[in-house]
């Protein structure tokens, strides 16, 4: 989960300034974002991604910064 | 009258906005524990600052969830004045009462400090005794003030005048130098299309008595008491 790409991202923006300072030029840009790991009990690998994302549309992520994407383990 | 404040583990502020309607205004002030599903039969609620459930997660994102939530809903839709400060403005937002959401401050420094906001607009329940145009001088303290929302929301806010305060320098004007923590048209806060919502991230609780360095927080709580008694009560929580 990641602000989106309109929006500014003062923490990614620091990062990125601090790499540069490091000699990291080729570093054009760093986004922040969190990462949750869900243990789910599921019948399928898609009853879970629509477990994943209803979780994340309600409570996870709030759709007005953030954007999110979901990646299922089994 | 009656003010709610309502108290969220981690609200740190809610004494100081129980402080300023009981021992300042002389009103009847009750908290009520978020847990609560009754607001008492409250005439004005209020969601006080802090850090509710620590700011896990974002701002607001958890307290959002709280039984008391539901019956602050109900009341602010029936047209009860609710007044979200700074944390109870996070919440707001998240609880999608007001629209938007709070980033970072833009240094990614905590803020504690006074700042002056300009009264945008007159015509809420804490606005309604301040003239436009009046500066308040008030205290902030948050890391995360960073008012964002998208172009076609900020462009509504504008044009309904719905930006309730306004950071800005000494003459009033809403300089870059002024805006303390990066917000989009130096919003310090806003109101909902019904007006009776307002959330700001300054604290005019910790400003009601010249002692705390400035009194000019107390025209947001006579207002509401102005409001609720002039009107009689706009609605009184029942639930």
């Amino acid at each position: 989960m990641t602000l989106k790409p309109s929006v500014f991202d003062p923490q990614g923006q620091t990062i990125t300034d601090a790499l540069h300072s490091m000699g990291y030029g080729g570093v054009s840009d760093v986004r922040q974002g969190k990462y949750f790991e869900l243990e789910l009990q599921s019948g399928s690998p898609d009853q879970a991604k629509s477990l994943a994302a209803e979780v994340a549309d309600k409570l996870l992520a709030n759709p007005v910064i953030e954007s999110y994407r979901i990646e299922v383990e089994q | 009258m009656k003010f709610a404040v309502v108290v969220f583990p981690g609200s740190n502020c809610d004494h100081d906005a129980y402080h300023a309607a009981k021992h300042v205004l002389g009103q009847e002030a009750e908290f009520v524990w978020h847990k609560e599903t009754s607001l008492g039969g409250a005439d004005v609620v209020i969601l006080p600052g802090g850090f509710s459930h620590g700011d896990y997660l974002r701002t607001g994102a958890i307290a959002r969830f709280s039984p008391v939530m539901t019956s602050v809903t109900e009341f602010a839709r029936a047209g009860g004045p609710v007044l979200g400060i700074c944390n109870g403005f996070q919440i707001l937002l998240e609880a999608g009462l007001l629209p938007g959401a709070m980033l970072r401050n833009r240094d990614l420094k905590f803020h504690c400090e006074h700042v002056r906001v300009r009264v945008e607009q007159a015509n809420t329940p804490f606005t309604s005794g301040a003239a436009v145009g009046r500066i308040l001088s008030l205290p902030i303290a948050h890391g995360e003030g960073n008012y964002f929302a998208d172009p076609e929301t900020i462009q509504l806010l504008e044009s309904t005048g719905r930006i309730v305060f306004r950071y800005c320098d000494e003459n009033g004007t809403p300089t870059d130098a002024a805006n303390p923590n990066g917000a989009m048209n130096n919003i310090a806060g806003i109101c909902n299309d019904a007006r009776n919502v307002v959330g700001l991230m300054p604290h005019p609780e910790r400003a009601c008595e010249r002692v705390l360095g400035s009194a000019d927080g107390l025209v947001l709580f006579e207002s509401a008491v102005s409001a609720v008694t002039a009107h009689g009560a706009l609605h009184t929580a029942t639930a």
